[in-house]
């Protein structure tokens, strides 16, 4: 194996001497340890979708004791700390990771060893998590683990001790891949790609990264905190020996509103790569995608006690958080005018990729919205204990990132494997998951504006409760089984797929200029870059986007 | 646009703006419960400002003394630069020792971690401060082994400065805690 070392560019470290596991295993080469990313976290993807089934399997009828209130608990505690932690963060980290130092024309990332360290770090953290299980029970306090419940006092198992180491490690593991992504983007662009030439997946990965950089050390600090109090027997976080249970809520969502948009900025990033493409149309006002997603990153650390209207704050702290958190609408709103104006007009092709993007902007806006009414701290206080605010939560995460996901995932197939992805399970795939999706969670609206509390193990038989939960565990059912379709359709295409080639898609990002897969070394030759959009540059000499833009 | 050379100063310095923010909590958390610390010691009562304001006078020299290996450095004067940087981990070292016998002392007189809040916050920040003086002293240890082999090299630099970049940052983190804590705790009393 060639080692591609010239000046200015990091020494290919691809150990190529090495075969089977240990060559994964050893491995420092960015495609591999992205597909690792991918590989591991649709492993919790499912094991974090068994979770919600159990549950919706215990909420179908009113009054079931399927499962007991405690491992109820154990199980929504560690669904949320999968989805989040496990599956959605690591599979846009691992795509970024995959797809980034191809897209700025690089041979690899900035630092390859300290990468491999984030992922298998974050892989331990995933495992500790889940050794729970065998050590006494898996955590109990929910994915924000509140204080004083979270305490020694109240939680004398190790559960929680599990979900904090656990936690660090992922908190650790991503801060690497952050400032990694985020120095790669910075320093190893292609001579010509600009800032403001940059595709907007980089551009929203690299903010993402800036944002990963500011909140995952406020929750590693609040969780080196915690454990203090629990191992140390001290009470920061808990009133009965003087301390503030408050100080953890105002601790842990000083991180945990920045994680939601770490969650979604990669997936935005996504949907502007997709929805031009299959528009046939460059992204409609540029400038504003890429400024909005820094607008919203700055927002997102000015709106944390929003999650805390229920404990009584004071008016002031009411009024100043609900307009800030209206407030970070507006540039989430100009994304989805742009993206809504790159359609119009276009040449669109209805691939599946297109299809979750499309989708991706009716349910991100239906999230977006009852994020809106939750800002309305009135309402927030009605609702804020229900289902209503599960409905919104997973409008926002599966509606938005998992679309996002899997709008990237059948786009960057290709690119991954050298296989086209089957259109036909394809469409399958994605009409269920659009159904099952909406069957889970609209109707949860209505039970939350009826009053149908969220983390209680069982409900009472109240009137339409129990027809409307039977619908949501169904939803949830159609939604499994659509998951698994798309786990089919990944294997099959792997197997059975039309060979790819360079680019299927007629894209213009750097990617879809080497081979797929890609060699170790990413280029024989990058093109040369001369906008935003180099090989529709390559393709048309004389409609160049630059030509256009001059004439 | 930024050069590759460059990149484990960027890395470290983004490094840098995350442990602002692990900081940042800890120092809040030491803030909020300064006025209401619970029964038994305080800042005023347990801390010996002057004991701990000379070994930190160690510390805030130990960043003229890097910055004056990596001068050494950049001017090609081996012998000057492994001269400073074997200071330096001395004054890193010295300071360490202030916090150890701090530490020692504090215990022995029943100040331990959970005693009161004013204790628990104390030793968390103070501690976690000490946990990266003891990566920085091993960082740089690892440059000094290097630099004695003669094997910093114009490109290995970059590292250097990287390590130089971490170790003001672990100074001027001292200066706010030593600030807050001990210079707060003695006006307090």
């Amino acid at each position: 194996m060639s080692q591609v070392v010239d000046a200015g560019v990091a020494p290919n470290l691809v150990t190529g001497e090495r075969e089977g596991l240990l060559a994964w295993v050893a491995s420092v080469d960015h495609k591999q340890v992205g597909i690792l990313y991918m590989i591991s976290s649709m492993f919790f993807f499912f094991v974090g979708g068994i979770e919600a089934l159990v549950l919706r399997i215990q909420l179908a009828a009113p009054g079931l004791h399927i499962i007991s209130p405690e491992t109820f608990d154990q199980l929504f505690t560690m669904h949320g700390t999968t989805m989040i932690f496990l599956f959605v963060m690591p599979m846009l980290t691992g795509m970024s990771n995959y797809v980034i130092p191809l897209m700025i024309g690089a041979h690899d990332v900035a630092f390859p060893r300290l990468n491999a360290m984030g992922f298998w770090v974050q892989l331990f953290g995933g495992v500790i998590l889940y050794f729970s299980f065998l050590a006494g029970g898996a955590p109990n306090a929910g994915w924000f683990s509140y204080t004083p419940l979270a305490e020694k006092a109240y939680s004398s198992l190790a559960g929680v001790d599990y979900w904090i180491v656990g936690l660090a490690c992922i908190g650790v593991g991503s801060l690497a891949s952050a400032i990694n992504l985020a120095v790669t983007i910075i320093c190893l662009r292609v001579q010509g790609l600009s800032v403001r030439r940059l595709p907007l997946f980089a551009w929203m990965t690299m903010v993402n990264s800036f944002l990963m950089i500011g909140a995952l050390p406020l929750l590693n600090a609040s969780l080196v905190i915690l454990m203090i109090d629990r191992t140390f027997n001290a009470h920061v976080f808990d009133p009965a020996g003087g301390g503030s249970a408050l100080l953890w809520q105002h601790f842990f969502w000083s991180f945990g509103h920045p994680e939601v948009y770490i969650m979604i900025l990669p997936a935005f990033g996504i949907i502007s790569e997709v929805i031009p493409v299959f528009s046939g149309k460059p992204i409609y006002g540029y400038e504003f995608v890429a400024a909005s997603t820094v607008a919203i990153a700055f927002l997102s650390f000015t709106v944390w006690a929003h999650h805390m209207f229920a404990v009584g704050m004071s008016m002031v702290g009411n009024v100043a958080f609900g307009i800030s958190s209206m407030t970070i609408a507006v540039p989430t709103g100009i994304k989805i005018f742009n993206w809504t104006a790159t359609l119009y007009g276009g040449r669109i092709r209805f691939t599946t990729a297109m299809m979750f993007a499309v989708a991706f902007l009716f349910t991100f806006t239906i999230g977006g919205l009852s994020g809106i009414s939750f800002a309305a701290f009135p309402l927030d206080w009605q609702l804020t204990d229900t289902y209503y605010l599960v409905a919104h939560f997973h409008y926002v995460i599966f509606g938005g990132s998992a679309f996002g996901i899997f709008a990237g995932f059948y786009y960057w197939f290709p690119k991954f494997s050298g296989r086209m992805m089957s259109e036909r399970i394809g469409v399958w795939n994605f009409w269920l998951t659009f159904i099952g999706f909406n069957l889970t969670f609209f109707i949860q609206h209505v039970l939350g504006l009826a009053g149908m509390p969220r983390r209680v193990f069982t409900y009472p038989d109240l009137p339409g409760w129990a027809a409307m939960n039977l619908i949501s565990t169904i939803g949830a059912f159609v939604l499994g089984f659509s998951i698994l379709l798309f786990v089919w359709n990944i294997f099959d295409s792997l197997a059975n797929g039309a060979v790819a080639g360079d680019n299927p898609w007629d894209a213009w990002t750097l990617e879809w200029a080497t081979t797929s897969p890609p060699p170790p070394e990413n280029f024989d030759r990058v093109p040369p870059v001369h906008g935003r959009r180099p090989l529709w540059d390559l393709a048309h000499p004389d409609r160049a986007d630059e030509k256009v833009a001059r004439a | 646009m930024i050069s590759i050379r460059e990149r484990a100063k960027i890395g470290v310095g983004l490094f840098i703006l995350s442990d602002v923010g692990f900081f940042l909590l800890l120092i809040i958390a030491y803030v909020y419960y300064h006025g209401y610390p619970g029964a038994g010691p305080t800042a005023a009562t347990a801390l010996n400002v002057t004991r701990t304001g000379l070994f930190s006078l160690a510390l805030f020299a130990s960043s003229a003394t890097i910055w004056m290996s990596s001068r050494a450095a950049r001017s090609g004067d081996s012998r000057g630069l492994v001269r400073w940087l074997a200071i330096t981990i001395a004054l890193g070292v010295l300071f360490m020792c202030g916090q150890v016998t701090e530490y020692y002392d504090l215990l022995s007189s029943g100040v331990t971690v959970s005693r009161n809040l004013f204790a628990t916050t104390f030793f968390t920040l103070t501690g976690f401060h000490g946990l990266h003086v003891m990566t920085g002293l091993i960082a740089l240890a690892t440059t000094l082994g290097l630099a004695r082999a003669g094997k910093l090299h114009e490109r290995s630099m970059d590292g250097f400065g990287a390590v130089e970049w971490y170790w003001h940052f672990v100074d001027v983190v001292w200066v706010v805690v030593f600030s807050v804590v001990y210079l707060w705790g003695a006006v307090a009393s």
